[in-house]
């Protein structure tokens, strides 16, 4: 099972604001036993939808140079379940964004309609940690990451 | 037109609230943002955006938290700053009281020069600095 909470990019601002979908789908395994009789997407994964999201923002915005990583949660808010079938849609905008930190607001929409917020702060490791060891791979930013990002960075009017 | 001390404690009062999810009251102007508040260093960068945003000035990395100071040789000796580190403090530091903490300049309680009213003295401190501008 990889660890990615978003399908696609539907929009793409560098450095200002961009909007990714999640489709939920009852072959999900999370689902399965969140819950049996009732499956609903687990708040935790759509807060990860929206930080995988606006991390890749916020890491494009310097160029990958970082490893973005959440830092804090500042708000998150949802308002009504998501069920299997349903299309999130997480939007996210950068509200602040310096050498060592960025700031995020976001709005969680479920088949277009609004029912969440999720704030966020990430830090950029490299530069509050020097001299720390880490994995060679920048493990934020994998291949797939990129892959979802192509189509919007290689000139391209997606 | 300058902004009252009032007007300033309301705001930096506001950003706090906002930052580490506080009640109003819990905002006294001797609170100590991490000892009291419970401010962790992330929160230290989320209150200056947020300060930021409010009073539309910038604070540059390094300006509200001085960098540099606590892992120089010269400024600190066992654990406890110099008379070199406390000096380079006040000049670094104008916003902050630092009586307290020349009784036992211990690293372990820089921390608590942060107080409320340090962040207020701050502001008004950038707002001086910045012709007044609201």
């Amino acid at each position: 099972m990889r660890w990615i909470w978003i399908d696609r990019f539907v929009a793409f601002e560098p450095g200002r604001r961009a909007a990714a979908i999640k489709n939920v789908s009852l072959a999900e395994e999370h689902l399965h036993d969140h819950w049996e009789a009732f499956p609903i997407m687990p708040a935790s994964l759509m807060i990860e939808g929206m930080a995988q999201t606006a991390g890749i923002l916020v890491g494009q915005a310097r160029d990958f140079k970082e490893k973005v990583i959440l830092a804090k949660i500042a708000r998150a808010q949802f308002d009504r379940d998501v069920v299997p079938g349903d299309q999130i849609t997480y939007q996210a905008d950068i509200a602040n964004i310096s050498e060592s930190a960025a700031a995020t607001t976001g709005t969680v929409l479920v088949n277009g309609e609004p029912i969440g917020r999720v704030d966020l702060m990430f830090s950029h490791i490299d530069q509050n940690l020097t001299g720390t060891e880490f994995p060679e791979e920048n493990f934020v930013f994998t291949g797939q990451f990129e892959r979802l990002l192509a189509p919007f960075l290689e000139g391209g009017d997606a | 037109m300058a902004m009252s001390e009032q007007e300033v404690l309301e705001k930096v009062s506001g950003a706090l609230v906002e930052a580490l999810d506080l009640d109003e009251e819990d905002v006294t102007r001797e609170a100590k943002l991490s000892a009291d508040l419970g401010a962790e260093s992330i929160d230290f960068l989320d209150i200056t955006f947020r300060l930021e945003q409010a009073f539309n000035i910038k604070i540059p990395q390094g300006d509200l938290v001085p960098e540099g100071v606590l892992n120089d040789p010269q400024y600190v000796q066992n654990g406890k700053l110099t008379d070199k580190g406390l000096a380079e403090l006040e000049v670094r530091m104008p916003h902050a009281d630092l009586t307290e903490f020349k009784q036992d300049p211990d690293v372990g309680k820089i921390m608590d020069l942060f107080t409320v009213d340090t962040i207020v003295k701050f502001v008004q401190g950038k707002l001086a600095g910045e012709g007044g501008a609201s």
